[in-house]
């Protein structure tokens, strides 16, 4: 075994016993504070490949695994953004390679909801929901927690609100929540109109429309896929109006967007490309979030998940398929950052997942439950009505600043 | 299988979950069992009548012209300016009668189940159409469909015809309203009075000719066109108060003498010497019972039912159930029912921005919402109600709605959808039960692929069969 990855699984034993009582402490003065904090959680939809968003550039198999998706260790042309000496930020996430060195990121790697099938709306349901179980409740836990949250009953006011057309399954429930949509009709992101080309592909009139269509709005400067060369149109109003709901004193605590487009089965690239542009779009979304947040930054946390990760190896179509475990992301003015908190399990053969994907050693769960106790407030007494048969899926402590 | 795809979907408006399968069985019988019965009227209490609308406006009118003649008397004091003030702006009568006209059209259309009954409605109402780029049009365009279309879509074309051009809103719209007799009394009148001389307004003449019944190029001549006008000069609408505008009952059709060119009129050939509204009535009556209508109503109808470029052959069978028929109008709807070229070309049409709209509302059977939302739908996508840009009506080829930005306003849409309902519909079950034996396997796949429940619905309704009928 790599002795890195020992190295990793010290460090994860340490965060969940530095459980003490200064800790402890810190997190009732919080919960007693008056509810400040702030949540906003972004819901990656299509299953970001945490390989290419968080590469473990050292990991001796990882670039014969990747092919022409790897990228290349820090320091090279278009290297990864160096974490430490296994990780890095995949090079297009400038922003959050600067939060992590100034101690407000926080990476998880090798993480996987209870969900071990490979179907997206099955995936995207326990993700939401927080039961193992997919389709099996109507309410999602983020809504759960909100209910649960000792403020819950303080004024009458959403704790919650929702950007977007939807209101997601994880902000469905017993608590009210507000809801917001954008007013015109928003461009499609790139991988629904990859998707819709490819339906087009056979009819020579609507393929023929829809290419003119694209090519209008790039000549206009309005590119309609939205994340593509840089441009995060589809983003601005988003987050424009999901800092105008959170820094607002008397607005929601907790706020809940979709993103799209991360499904890459075919021409994911490497530090350039589809899934490239993607990023450089989210993370300079996450950029405007945070000068937009202002003062309210130093309260926020924004947690950036997905349902699963995809194929250790690259596919025949430049891509990745479905797969299990993935990254995600804890950024904001509150976290205490500038950490990878990974138990490594390594992209061997023998330690791959059912011999395909990166292996899960650490529960979502865990981390959603850290931050509901420790930042939000939520009681520990509420934790199994908000993952129900959870229990022996312990919160991660020590994920905030004191 | 496939027959029933064609049924609900290009002669019905769409596919309702469950409605493929009630058809299945017998997708010819299913269509002419929803001609059987009155025709469904809108029974809304709370959508007014064109009279009622007519009449609000002529008095609001003139109580403005009072409030705008005292305010300049004033002289801009302070009382002036509270006259000024109070004048009411005519839009704010127009606007909400719009919103629950287009409402109640989509909630009708939306849930119906004679959907087959309904699209003849939308196409008539579109070849006889009016058009809200006339400001009081925006008023009375939904009681106009309601009056003058629905009733008539299972009689007789005379009587649709009839109905169509004794209907205020045509004669607003087509200027008919204040056409006026050259030797009529009152322009005889005028004239020693004010030595001023009033006139016809050939427009309603010309597009009945044009557009409602022969179908330009067929013959008719510029004097047929002029004498038709005279015809119907006095085909005008009712008002209240005194002098030579009152008459009648405010609001409704009225046929006034007084502006009615006398004596007779050869239109097309033919003598015409009755006395008042008698004379329209015949030369419609003619009109409606030429062979040229019957060709002109049976390319439309083909034009909306095949294909935008029909066979000859099947424009020819339904001109002849037309003439046959006298223009019994379930005569001709049975024989485009029995076209068998209307069965062989599935999804030969491509959606109006209005199919598409009313297909989508079926297929997810989306609730009406907040109706000031409901109108922007459609002008997003290009096809605002009741708004074509002339009497001709929108257009009914593929050329007129498949632009690249038309498109992909279409798709936003569409995606505006997904996101919002994706979490709540299977999509991937959705598909076959809307789109029968159309949907595709490529599109099968591409659903069952997709990303999320969101994308998969989007990509549904993005799908190229989702697209035609």
């Amino acid at each position: 075994m790599d002795p890195r990855s020992n190295g990793r699984r010290r460090f994860l034993r340490g965060a969940l016993l530095a459980t003490g009582g200064a800790l402890l402490t810190t997190r009732l003065a919080f919960a007693g504070s008056g509810g400040d904090a702030r949540l906003i959680v972004i819901i990656m939809r299509g299953a970001v490949d945490g390989l290419a968003m968080v590469p473990p550039y050292a990991d001796p198999d990882y670039v014969r695994l990747r092919g022409s998706l790897a990228i290349a260790a820090p320091g090279a042309s278009d290297g990864a953004l160096r974490l430490d000496s296994l990780f890095g930020l995949h090079p297009q996430l400038a922003f959050l390679h600067e939060s992590f060195a100034a101690g407000e990121l926080t990476v998880f790697h090798a993480a996987a909801t209870a969900y071990r099938d490979r179907s997206h709306f099955d995936g995207q349901d326990v993700l939401e929901s927080g039961v193992p179980v997919p389709h099996a409740s109507q309410t999602g836990w983020l809504n759960r927690a909100l209910a649960a949250q000792p403020h819950a009953t303080a004024g009458s006011a959403e704790r919650g609100v929702a950007l977007g057309s939807n209101v997601p399954l994880m902000m469905r429930g017993p608590a009210a929540v507000a809801s917001w949509s954008p007013t015109k009709l928003a461009d499609l992101d790139a991988d629904t109109l990859q998707r819709i080309a490819d339906l087009y592909a056979h009819d020579p009139l609507l393929g023929q429309r829809l290419g003119a269509a694209q090519t209008a709005d790039s000549m206009a400067g309005t590119d309609s896929s939205g994340m593509m060369g840089g441009g995060n149109n589809r983003y601005e109003e988003l987050i424009h109006a999901t800092a105008g709901f959170l820094a607002n004193e008397a607005g929601p605590r907790v706020a809940v967007f979709d993103t799209t487009g991360w499904d890459t089965h075919a021409n994911e690239g490497g530090a350039r490309g589809q899934l490239g542009n993607r990023f450089g779009a989210l993370d300079a979304a996450l950029r405007s979030l945070k000068t937009q947040l202002g003062a309210t930054w130093r309260n926020t946390a924004i947690l950036a998940v997905t349902e699963f990760g995809r194929t250790a190896a690259v596919n025949g179509t430049g891509g990745s398929d479905h797969g299990t475990a993935t990254a995600a992301l804890l950024l904001g003015g509150a976290v205490r950052g500038g950490r990878v908190i990974s138990d490594w399990p390594g992209l061997s053969a023998a330690t791959l997942y059912q011999q395909r994907d990166l292996a899960p050693t650490l529960d979502l769960r865990a981390v959603f439950k850290g931050a509901l106790v420790e930042h939000m407030g939520v009681p520990s007494s509420a934790l199994e009505t908000v993952f129900p048969d959870s229990g022996s899926v312990r919160p991660l402590r020590d994920l905030f600043r004191a | 299988m496939r027959d029933a795809a064609i049924a609900t979907n290009r002669f019905g408006l769409g596919a309702r979950p469950g409605e493929l399968a009630a058809c299945a069985a017998d997708p010819r019988g299913w269509l002419e069992a929803q001609l059987q019965g009155p025709p469904p009227l809108i029974a809304d209490p709370a959508l007014q009548s064109t009279a009622t609308l007519v009449a609000t406006i002529e008095q609001v009118r003139a109580q403005n012209r009072l409030l705008r003649a005292g305010g300049t008397a004033a002289d801009g004091g302070q009382s002036g300016k509270a006259l000024l003030d109070a004048v009411v702006k005519l839009g704010s009568i127009y606007r909400p009668a719009y919103v629950g006209e287009v409402t109640a059209r989509l909630r009708q259309a939306a849930t119906t189940d004679r959907p087959f009954l309904e699209r003849l409605t939308q196409f008539w109402s579109n070849h006889f159409a009016v058009s809200v780029d006339k400001a009081i049009i925006l008023g009375v365009a939904g009681s106009y469909e309601r009056e003058a279309i629905r009733p008539h879509v299972l009689g007789s074309f005379q009587d649709l015809l009839l109905a169509v051009e004794r209907h205020p809103a045509m004669l607003l719209y087509l200027d008919n309203f204040r056409s006026v007799g050259p030797d009529s009394m009152l322009a005889e009148r005028a004239q020693e009075r004010a030595g001023k001389a009033l006139g016809i307004n050939e427009n309603l003449a010309r597009e009945i000719l044009e557009l409602h019944t022969l179908g330009v190029g067929t013959g008719y001549t510029q004097a047929d066109v002029t004498s038709f006008a005279k015809v119907i000069t006095g085909w005008s609408i009712g008002a209240r108060g005194q002098g030579l505008r009152a008459g009648g009952v405010a609001g409704e059709f009225f046929f006034r003498p007084a502006i009615h060119e006398p004596g007779g009129q050869t239109v097309l050939g033919r003598r015409y010497g009755q006395e008042g509204l008698a004379q329209g009535e015949a030369v419609l009556g003619d009109l409606a019972h030429s062979p040229a209508t019957a060709r002109h109503i049976a390319t439309q109808l083909s034009r909306h039912f095949i294909a935008d470029e029909p066979p000859p052959q099947s424009v020819e069978r339904l001109a002849q159930a037309f003439s046959r028929s006298g223009g019994d109008l379930p005569t001709v709807y049975r024989a485009l029912i029995a076209e068998e070229a209307a069965w062989s070309q599935p999804l030969g049409k491509f959606k109006t921005p209005n199919d598409y709209v009313i297909s989508a509302w079926r297929a997810l059977d989306l609730p009406i919402g907040e109706p000031r939302q409901v109108p922007p739908v459609f002008a997003n996508l290009g096809q605002r109600v009741w708004s074509p840009n002339s009497p001709a009506g929108w257009p009914d080829r593929s050329a007129d709605w498949d632009g690249a930005s038309a498109l992909m306003q279409r798709l936003r849409w569409a995606d505006e959808l997904g996101q919002r309902l994706g979490a709540s519909v299977n999509a991937v079950q959705l598909a076959p039960q809307i789109l029968g034996a159309t949907l595709s396997e490529a599109t099968r796949v591409a659903l069952t692929r997709a990303a999320s429940a969101a994308q998969a619905l989007t990509l549904l309704l993005a799908s190229p069969e989702f697209m035609r009928r």
